[in-house]
């Protein structure tokens, strides 16, 4: 059978595994919509957490990246694992202990404000909709090469299947679908993985086999280095960035990732604190396996990659170039005019482009895997595109039905009546998510990665200092979260998107940090911002200073409750 | 719970956190970013050390931190009676 065949018939399975899981897992009540009824097993939950967690961009350009910048690709790889440390230790068992439905709760709850609400709130929103554009494009992106069909039908799929299950199911139908998805495409990362693995170095598991030697008994990390340098890149194994920029750039990863409403919410959804504690342990795990699998990947297809490419005769290359060469991912421009192709750093000699995605994507085939592994991929990035969304567009959903509706406008809504807004809401939610897929906006790839800057700079502070300092009050909160905001804001317009005059050379960066780091320098002006305003103005009410001894002991959480 | 058990159970919790966050801190940033090149001299099979803490080991050591979290405020919960 044909690799197109094969796809479809994955993809048809798949969903409609995940429509009869939406279901089967309906929601009944808005505390099964916002937080799937507060009772799911830990396990579940870390699984749910990791698909919620990978996106298109982790399954697909994460090993491209970190293919084509070596040591440097390690802040995407400790940022996006650490950030769990932090989560885990410092707000999930508290937050959940708390037992609200929404990050915006918390803020507005604990800072007695409803100020803070608001401000939270949109923060959310932002961080939430530069998110999940990304994704819808991404569903399209991965239906448009396996299936054949445009970009913008493969968005409307997309967007007609998460419609299904979130407004259908809530909470608890996301989380069971995510559930399903992760084993979807762990299996669809891990298997072409392995064969290729065994295939370079003999050593199935990929983890080891980087580190391993390949035929001609040469370390194939030193083999890298050699091809590297010799085609005038970097050394594989160090990086080209300065180490204050990688250094601002993994903590702001890391707390970012901390700070990110979709991912706290899901530990609102668990029974008990200690299952909050266990279920962060649980997610990093399912998330590390492919994250640390994620390097091996990177090692192996740029040193096939390489050898397959450099100095090759262009007439004599093998088919799969052509392939993808279709695409547009592999450009090849024959500067010299000798019809031998020359992939080199230096760009004036340089006659070979490649999308990063390729690694992903082309990896089954150059190392030739069976077509049905070359369809597992495509499974695989769909349902890494799928959860992550359902997983923004929920946090979306119950910011505005919730925090905006319930919370604000209309506080004497009924349980039904927030049941239908949510529903609306998340139906909204969706169609907008839809339009930004089809036509997105210039500036969202630019600016998805600075979403964690942006939750770095506003929610991380606020909830820490929320939970660790008794002596926090409104007035210290809500100024560090709009300067935090603010500053990033400034930056990224200024550095990044070009805003403000003309954009500014990298060595006009502050501190030589990058806006991609500078969600770190945003933090900690929003710490201390919130800590000497809190103590020049009066402290939290008696009530206010109960919840936070209260939230510090883990006994009576109860289940996460409406009031 | 008593004000005083209270103090002395966050007291350790505190104490586990700054334990824990420094492990934390010292594979990742000091092993994987600060000393990389240094103990890049250093091989561990086919890898470099530092490149191996930055690309691999500082998440194993992330995975291990949590469970062994999870263990001890357990334990904790227990002596202090406010387990679930």
């Amino acid at each position: 059978m044909g690799i197109f065949t094969w796809t479809w018939i994955l993809v048809g399975i798949t969903f409609a595994l995940y429509i009869g899981i939406a279901i089967w897992a309906r929601a009944g009540s808005s505390k099964e919509f916002y937080v799937a009824g507060g009772g799911v097993p830990p396990i579940m939950n870390g699984m749910a957490t990791a698909a919620d967690w990978m996106s298109a961009a982790s399954f697909i350009s994460l090993a491209g990246i970190v293919s084509f910048t070596g040591y440097d690709g390690s802040v995407y790889l400790m940022g996006w694992t650490g950030g769990y440390v932090l989560l885990a230790l410092l707000l999930a068992p508290y937050l959940r202990k708390f037992g609200k439905f929404t990050v915006p709760d918390f803020i507005g709850d604990r800072y007695y404000s409803n100020t803070a609400r608001i401000v939270a709130v949109i923060a959310a929103l932002i961080v939430s909709f530069t998110y999940v554009a990304g994704q819808m494009r991404g569903v399209g992106i991965v239906f448009s090469r396996y299936l054949e069909v445009d970009i913008d039908t493969g968005v409307y799929i997309g967007m007609a299947i998460v419609l299904f299950y979130a407004v259908l199911g809530g909470m608890k139908g996301i989380t069971y679908t995510q559930v399903a998805q992760y084993c979807v495409l762990i299996f669809a990362f891990m298997v072409p993985a392995i064969f290729i693995s065994f295939q370079m170095t003999g050593n199935p598991i990929p983890q080891l086999g980087f580190g391993g030697a390949g035929e001609d008994g040469v370390y194939l990390l030193d083999k890298l280095d050699g091809l590297q340098r010799e085609l005038g890149f970097h050394e594989y194994t160090s990086g080209s960035k300065s180490m204050i920029d990688v250094f601002a750039i993994t903590v702001a990863l890391m707390v970012g990732t901390a700070g990110l409403p979709h991912v706290i919410v899901r530990f609102f959804t668990v029974p008990r604190v200690k299952d909050a504690r266990v279920s962060a342990g649980w997610a990093l795990l399912f998330i590390a396996i492919l994250y640390t699998t994620v390097p091996a990947v990177a090692v192996f297809a740029r040193t096939k990659l390489i050898e397959t490419v450099s100095n090759a005769e262009y007439a004599e290359l093998p088919t799969w170039f052509g392939n993808w060469e279709k695409t547009g991912l592999l450009k090849f421009d024959d500067k010299n005019g000798d019809g031998v192709v020359q992939y080199v750093a230096d760009k004036s000699a340089n006659e070979l482009t490649i999308d990063r995605d390729i690694m992903v994507l082309a990896n089954p085939e150059i190392a030739q895997l069976p077509n049905w592994v070359i369809a597992l991929v495509g499974a695989g990035g769909l349902a890494a595109a799928l959860s992550t969304a359902a997983g923004l567009l929920l946090v979306i959903a119950s910011s505005i039905s919730h925090d905006l509706f319930k919370k604000i406008i209309k506080p004497d809504i009924s349980e039904k009546g927030e049941l239908v807004a949510a529903r609306l809401s998340a139906f909204v939610a969706v169609c907008i998510a839809g339009y930004f897929g089809i036509h997105p906006p210039g500036f969202v790839a630019a600016v998805v990665a600075l979403a964690f800057g942006l939750a770095a700079a506003s929610f991380f502070p606020a909830i820490l200092l929320g939970i660790f300092d008794k002596r926090m009050n409104k007035e210290g909160a809500i100024s560090g979260m709009i300067v935090g905001l603010s500053l990033m804001f400034y930056y990224m317009a200024k550095f990044k998107l070009g805003w403000i005059g003309d954009m500014p050379p990298a060595s006009e960066w502050w501190f030589g940090v990058s806006p991609e780091g500078f969600g770190t320098v945003a933090m900690i002006v929003n710490f201390v911002v919130s800590i000497v305003v809190s103590r020049f103005t009066s402290a939290p009410p008696e009530e206010v200073q109960e919840i936070v001894e209260h939230i510090r002991i883990p006994s009576g959480a109860g289940e996460a409750s409406s009031h | 719970m008593s004000k005083e058990s209270m103090k002395a159970y966050w007291k350790e919790n505190i104490r586990y956190l700054a334990i824990l966050l420094s492990i934390w801190f010292l594979v990742s940033y000091v092993f994987g970013i600060l000393l990389v090149d240094q103990l890049n001299e250093i091989k561990l099979g086919g890898f470099k050390l530092g490149f191996w803490f930055a690309q691999q080991g500082s998440m194993y050591v992330f995975v291990v931190l949590i469970f062994v979290y999870v263990k001890l405020m357990n334990k904790l919960d227990k002596k202090y009676g406010v387990d679930e």
